[in-house]
């Protein structure tokens, strides 16, 4: 790369703690792709992070259009990192659309990197700007960089044979150039991903990786950059790291399961964002006994999974809010059929076909009562995108030994979201004991485990075990149709009572602080990370507050009624209108308060804080 | 295969039968449980799964592996257990208002991927189970408990359905015809590939009759005719008539020993024999065919499935737990 200049010029830098960084840009500029890379660099380089893909839901929506713009966000650190941030230090602008929605995410006197040359006529009135807000006063209070970058990729590729819509292509990779050099990165690690990707196009190759080296050479030898910025390595547990999706956790701990049980994977599913990543990454893993079944709609995938799980495989179906929806009679009759099944949930914005592509925490209420008749499911939820492997794995794990459905939620915030993920020690994950009936006794359905109450499967191809079964009322034991009302009353309380019992199996959750005292916040689910940095600002600002954050939601933890009691002010923030909140006022007769906010995003620290505060006061 | 030889004891279940005296239903279960042991499949590897309706019973009467599911949804609990274990002889059993109305989505999928399972389909033309309603194969202008003024819907064929949709082997009997019944049950078990039949089947207490001039022995020769392999589609009382194929459609003609007519040969056959045949079906000049519209082989979906869990085995290896955890872009803290 080129450094005649740089010597000539003075260059501060700076060490930060903390950064968050805002890509945005038309869905055809790449930025998810930029995203992930500046991502995958900071990651080997050493910092915590947590990132968050904002994108539109028309695949490719109008160039220029405000609806049009993706997002792609990133916190790094050399310390802890709970959240992909809430306002942003550095915002990457390719065009005015993406400039517009994003300036109320910037911190004031944040960075802005514009593309100036994407500031045209067309391009400004698409965005609704009647001005140029590079040429008045709308940018006061940031520090500006318009750079042209479309004008500086084409002269960096001026030798390159591809035609010049190719070349236009690259100037996400110009403007991650500059980003590497502001945020001292390396670029061996984009750089070998470019060549790894476009294995056998040469020229993109060349004019990609040029276009990286461009950017660097530009911010490190022009004037307008004059400070750099050092973020340390964190101080993070040592270990094998990778970065990993919601998503992509979740398949991996289904698998480490199916595996650890000696058992097929079947996942029934049907394509739904954001949960499609599911199915995709399943249908990869064939050599790992993974069978995907794309059926013809969502009542077939759950319903195949459970077939397959009737035949002995680990049933798997997977949606979002409207397909679980769908899913609800099946869901019952897995409840009555008293089989292994894992059902996630990757919520999204509600109602209806609401917010595909944002998150909301709005369905819990429907993985716990969704159905007709009294059909307790258990319920697990996972906190951020790692953690998205063991909430799999253990969902699966409790599913198969308590032969029951377990819903498993997720939602569009982790789902999409990455962090680094410590790689577990494969022989230190227990092995899941799958027992069936004893072939040579003879078989009754619904005997049950007297500790688990769950019931004894025996599989199809087991001689002398033929039965029959069905979502009619079962007789206890014997699993034939009864219509007995005495039989109907114990069978409802043995399905509760099973679903109750385990909690004696599950890891009880551990409160954050004291058992007792003015403040305890009660949370579920994605709202983790945000509640990591409430709680550590609070404490900052000397306020005593307690934190227990919910694993399974259904059975309630067990230390949880004494604890509840103990505090003056017990407040509940959620990503919806107030659903744990109720089950808790329900359970255990306290006046909960709640913070709710519904706007598809996750919460904003700040305001969680506030909201406590008022709370507080009254 | 099994060491011992079954009998239709075999597989009779320890339950009651609940259906309706002098319902379809009864010559269709001992039809089945007399075909079973032919089939030489041990039971304990054999799963009948149904939906809802009075059809839907059938799997409690029959003692073998049985799934009684949901409304409509055989077909998917069916692809499940049989995609999770080839090994498995799977049957459905549906009616008209389970396979045709809310689960006909199941249905056409399931014939369009063709995964190896067999299909029975009572077709009594109304909704039993719920006492009397109009179902999706139930005419026009049918007076029932939720259409007091006479349906306003067309029926569709369910044989065209099956054929259009992709379904290997497509037949239909009828409950009165025992011997037919038994025969087809048989071929479509050992078929290869998803299989249908329909089967008529009187429901004698919300639609009784509705198949009369098919199975009253009067009148039933010149209202049916049998596909039978190799022969001429020959019907009629004195055996005097016959279809003969011309310009694309079937007409009926005198048969008389010197005229050549098409003769049956699910091997040589086309769509358009196959259709026309089906076509006849709701022609009232013309006899109503019975026996098997379609057999052909192709890859099923559960073949196909284990071939490529094999092959990709072979080219990845068998999955290693460690290594697909720490794939991707990894780095160490030290």
């Amino acid at each position: 790369m080129s450094t005649q200049t740089s010597e000539k010029i003075q260059k501060a830098q700076k060490t930060k703690k903390r950064i968050t960084i805002r890509f945005a840009g038309d869905s055809g500029d790449g930025i998810q792709l930029t995203g992930n890379q500046f991502t995958s660099t900071t990651a080997i380089f050493g910092n915590d992070l947590s990132t968050f893909p904002d994108y539109p839901a028309e695949i490719r929506a109008p160039a220029g259009t405000l609806f049009g713009v993706s997002g792609f966000q990133i916190q790094f650190s050399s310390d802890n990192v709970h959240t992909p941030g809430d306002d942003s230090d550095v915002l990457i602008a390719m065009n005015p659309a993406a400039l517009k929605v994003s300036l109320g995410l910037l911190k004031e006197n944040g960075i802005i990197i514009v593309n100036k040359d994407a500031f045209s006529d067309r391009n400004l009135k698409l965005a609704g700007y009647d001005e140029n807000p590079l040429e008045d006063r709308t940018l006061d209070g940031y520090q500006l960089f318009d750079v042209p970058i479309t004008k500086l990729t084409r002269e960096a590729l001026i030798d390159s044979p591809l035609k010049s819509k190719e070349k236009d292509r690259c100037k996400n990779f110009f403007a991650l150039g500059i980003a590497y050099w502001m945020f001292t990165r390396p670029l061996d690690t984009t750089l070998d991903w470019i060549k790894n990707k476009f294995k056998n196009k040469p020229d993109i190759i060349e004019a990609n990786s040029l276009a990286l080296n461009a950017g660097y050479s530009y911010a490190l030898s022009t004037e307008i950059f004059t400070t750099s910025y050092q973020i340390d390595q964190a101080k993070v547990e040592p270990g094998l790291y990778r970065n990993i999706t919601g998503n992509e956790a979740i398949v991996l701990g289904l698998i480490t399961a199916s595996q650890k049980a000696k058992m097929e994977l079947f996942m029934g599913g049907y394509p739904i964002t954001p949960a499609s990543d599911i199915l995709h990454y399943l249908s990869k893993y064939r050599n790992y006994d993974v069978k995907t079944f794309q059926a013809e709609d969502e009542i077939a995938g759950v319903g195949a999974a459970i077939g397959a799980s009737y035949a002995g495989a680990l049933g798997v179906t997977a949606s979002s809010g409207p397909g679980i929806a769908l899913k609800g009679e099946f869901l019952g009759y897995a409840v009555m059929m008293e089989l292994p099944l894992v059902v996630i949930n990757i919520q999204r914005g509600g109602p209806s076909t609401g917010l595909p592509t944002k998150t909301e925490q709005a369905d819990l209420l429907q993985a716990m009562y969704g159905r007709n008749g009294e059909a307790p499911i258990p319920v697990i939820a996972a906190q951020s995108p790692a953690d998205c492997f063991e909430a799999a794995y253990e969902a699966a794990k409790i599913a198969l030994q308590f032969t029951t459905p377990v819903f498993l939620l997720s939602d569009g915030y982790i789902a999409n979201g990455a962090e680094p993920w410590l790689i577990p020690d494969t022989d230190k994950i227990p092995e899941i004991n799958v027992k069936y009936a004893d072939p040579k006794e003879s078989y009754q359905p619904y005997a049950r485990n007297p500790e688990t109450l769950s019931r004894e499967l025996s599989l199809p191809g087991t001689k002398g075990h033929e039965h029959r079964l069905g979502g009619l009322e079962k007789e206890d034991i014997t699993g034939n149709v009864s219509y007995d009302p005495d039989n109907h009353d114990k069978m409802i309380r043995l399905r509760a009572e099973k679903v109750e019992r385990l909690v004696n199996y599950i890891n009880e959750p551990k409160i954050d602080g004291d058992e007792s005292g003015d403040v305890l916040i009660v949370t579920w689910g994605s709202t983790y990370g945000t509640m990591c940095n409430v709680v550590e600002e609070m404490r900052a600002n000397g306020d005593a507050v307690s934190w227990f954050h919910l694993r399974w939601i259904n059975p309630l933890p067990k230390s949880l009624g004494k604890i509840i009691k103990n505090f003056k002010h017990v407040i509940v923030p959620e990503i919806n209108m107030g659903q744990l909140i109720k089950i808790l006022r329900a359970e255990y007769l306290v006046d909960a308060k709640p913070v709710n906010q519904v706007k598809g995003l996750p919460f904003n620290t700040q305001d969680v804080i506030d909201a406590i505060y008022a709370i507080k006061k009254g | 295969m099994s060491d011992q030889v079954l009998t239709k004891e075999d597989f009779t279940s320890d339950q009651e039968v609940r259906w309706c005296p002098g319902c379809g239903d009864y010559s269709i279960l001992a039809q089945t449980r007399k075909v079973l042991p032919q089939l030489g499949i041990p039971k304990e590897n054999i799963v009948f799964v149904s939906g809802i309706g009075c059809s839907s019973r059938f799997p409690y009467y029959i003692d073998s592996f049985g799934i009684h599911g949901i409304h409509g949804r055989a077909p998917a609990i069916a692809s499940g257990i049989k995609l999770a274990n080839p090994d498995l002889k799977v049957f459905i059993v549906t009616g008209d208002g389970d396979g045709l109305s809310i689960g006909g989505n199941h249905l056409i999928h399931l014939f369009r991927r063709n995964i190896d399972v067999t299909v029975l389909l009572f077709n009594n033309r109304i909704y039993g189970l719920t006492k009397g309603q109009y179902s999706p194969t139930s005419e026009r202008g049918k007076i029932t408990k939720s259409s007091p003024f006479g349906s306003l819907e067309n029926p569709f064929d369910p044989i065209k359905m099956a054929l259009a949709s992709g379904a290997t082997f497509v037949a239909r009997s009828v409950d009165r015809e025992p011997k037919h019944l038994a025969e087809t049950i048989k071929m479509a078990a050992e078929h290869v590939g998803t299989s249908f039949v329909e089967i008529y089947q009187n429901c004698n207490i919300f639609n009784d009759g509705t198949f009369e001039s098919l199975t009253d022995p009067k009148i039933k020769k010149d209202n049916i005719v049998v596909m039978e392999e190799g022969k001429p589609y020959i019907f009629g009382k004195e055996s005097d008539r016959v279809l003969a194929w011309e310009d694309g459609s079937f007409s009926v003609n005198m048969h008389d020993e010197a005229s050549s007519s098409l003769v049956h040969s699910l091997a040589n056959s086309n769509s358009s024999v196959e259709f026309a045949l089906a076509e006849l079906t709701m022609d009232e000049h013309k006899p109503t065919p019975i026996g098997v519209f379609r057999k052909i082989n192709k890859n099923t979906y559960d073949g196909l499935l284990t071939k490529q869990v094999e092959n990709v085995k072979e080219k990845l290896g068998s999955g290693d737990l460690e290594k697909l955890l720490s794939s991707g872009n990894t780095w160490e803290i030290k």
